[in-house]
């Protein structure tokens, strides 16, 4: 139960955090077209997250209250479950704390420039429309729908992502420069996104989750045939970073979570 | 505005029209900057079908327009003014007849 439950968490707060990480453009895009894409699929990727963790506090709402309150090392969220009121959607995104967050590395580093923005959602993009089209065959029904509808959205993302990566790579020695040194600096973000956590391995064996480890070849056949388009090189470095599956993150979570959950703790429970 | 050819960093200005659904003509709903056809649609998806406006888009670059010169409005359109007997109004119509 607890593996369903961290699994599901895994998969809401990767949504929820790329989800913010692209919101914080709005109002900010270099050209106002660009600013509606990115801020929509910001939107697809919370609307996702939504779904998710309405199901995680599904999940967390059927473990036995003993229990449920040793599973998260948040204080507030904690207080909450104590008082023996069952968790809602939203308590799951505000009261956690970062110690508590599943989200791989990769969905929380800093927008940077346009070619950081973009690189990150290529890596991102292309391995869930690959990873939702095995969910969706997932035991777990819910699951198995949320994926099937995401993927038409994903499958869009990963369109924009691509077209920009070959637009950006295959443009100017400036656009060029500057999405060769994000494919750079955040490829040692990509390959957590394969490395399978305790909760993952436990729902694969139970037919409700997806075997990342074996999404690889695909996703590098997709990276390197874009690569090939955009004219860009596949970094040589080997070594990943990983830790955000097991809620060991950088430094930008917290400053994120921050942002996002400041008025839920200066407002408990505010509405509108 | 800035003359697009004075900045020529901008991307050149298309003409967006959309279909709202099966049958109907594509409309004219406004315009954006893309830098090729391809963006202009995936521009013109999320600017314009973000509330289910859609199921067709057509885009043309706002340069392969041609429009009429408002100058000569006088003489190409005010003749038809004291022409009323190009209006269909002067036939009776039988009541089963709907839609005219």
């Amino acid at each position: 139960m607890l593996d369903h439950l961290f699994y599901t968490l895994q998969l809401a707060d990767n949504a929820l955090i790329l989800g913010h990480r692209l919101g914080e453009w709005c109002g900010h895009g270099p050209v106002l077209e660009q600013d509606i894409a990115l801020t929509n699929i910001s939107l697809d990727h919370i609307g996702q997250a939504r779904s998710l963790y309405q199901h995680a506090a599904h999940l967390t709402n059927e473990i036995p209250q003993e229990q449920r309150a040793k599973i998260f090392q948040s204080v507030t969220l904690n207080n909450k479950i104590n008082s023996g009121e069952l968790l809602q959607e939203d308590d799951l995104p505000y009261l956690r704390d970062a110690w508590d967050f599943r989200n791989a590395l990769l969905t929380e580093q800093p927008n940077g420039d346009w070619a950081y923005t973009v690189a990150r959602s290529f890596f991102y993009d292309v391995f869930y429309f690959l990873y939702y089209t095995k969910l969706k065959d997932s035991k777990d029904a819910q699951l198995a729908a949320i994926a099937e509808k995401s993927l038409k959205e994903v499958a869009y993302h990963q369109r924009w992502s691509s077209e920009w990566m070959i637009r950006l790579g295959d443009g100017t020695e400036e656009s060029k420069t500057r999405i060769q040194n994000a494919v750079n600096d955040y490829w040692q973000y990509s390959g957590e996104l394969f490395v399978m956590s305790d909760a993952e391995n436990a729902m694969l064996k139970k037919g409700i989750g997806v075997d990342a480890a074996a999404l690889k070849p695909e996703w590098d056949a997709k990276v390197e045939a874009i690569f090939k388009e955009a004219t860009l090189s596949i970094p040589e470095e080997k070594w990943m970073q990983k830790g955000g599956k097991q809620c060991r993150h950088s430094e930008h979570l917290g400053f994120i979570l921050a942002e996002l959950q400041y008025m839920q703790r200066a407002y408990p429970g505010m509405e509108w | 505005m800035s003359d697009q050819n004075n900045n020529k960093a901008e991307w050149p200005l298309w003409e967006v029209f959309i279909r709202s659904k099966a049958g109907l003509d594509h409309k004219h709903v406004g315009s954006l900057h893309a830098a090729d056809a391809e963006m202009a649609i995936e521009n013109a998806r999320d600017v314009y079908t973000r509330r289910m406006e859609g199921v067709s888009i057509w885009v043309i670059e706002s340069k392969y327009i041609h429009a009429s010169d408002p100058d000569n409005a006088a003489s190409l359109y005010e003749p038809a003014n004291d022409k009323i007997y190009r209006h269909p109004t002067f036939y009776d119509l039988p009541d089963e007849l709907k839609h005219m």
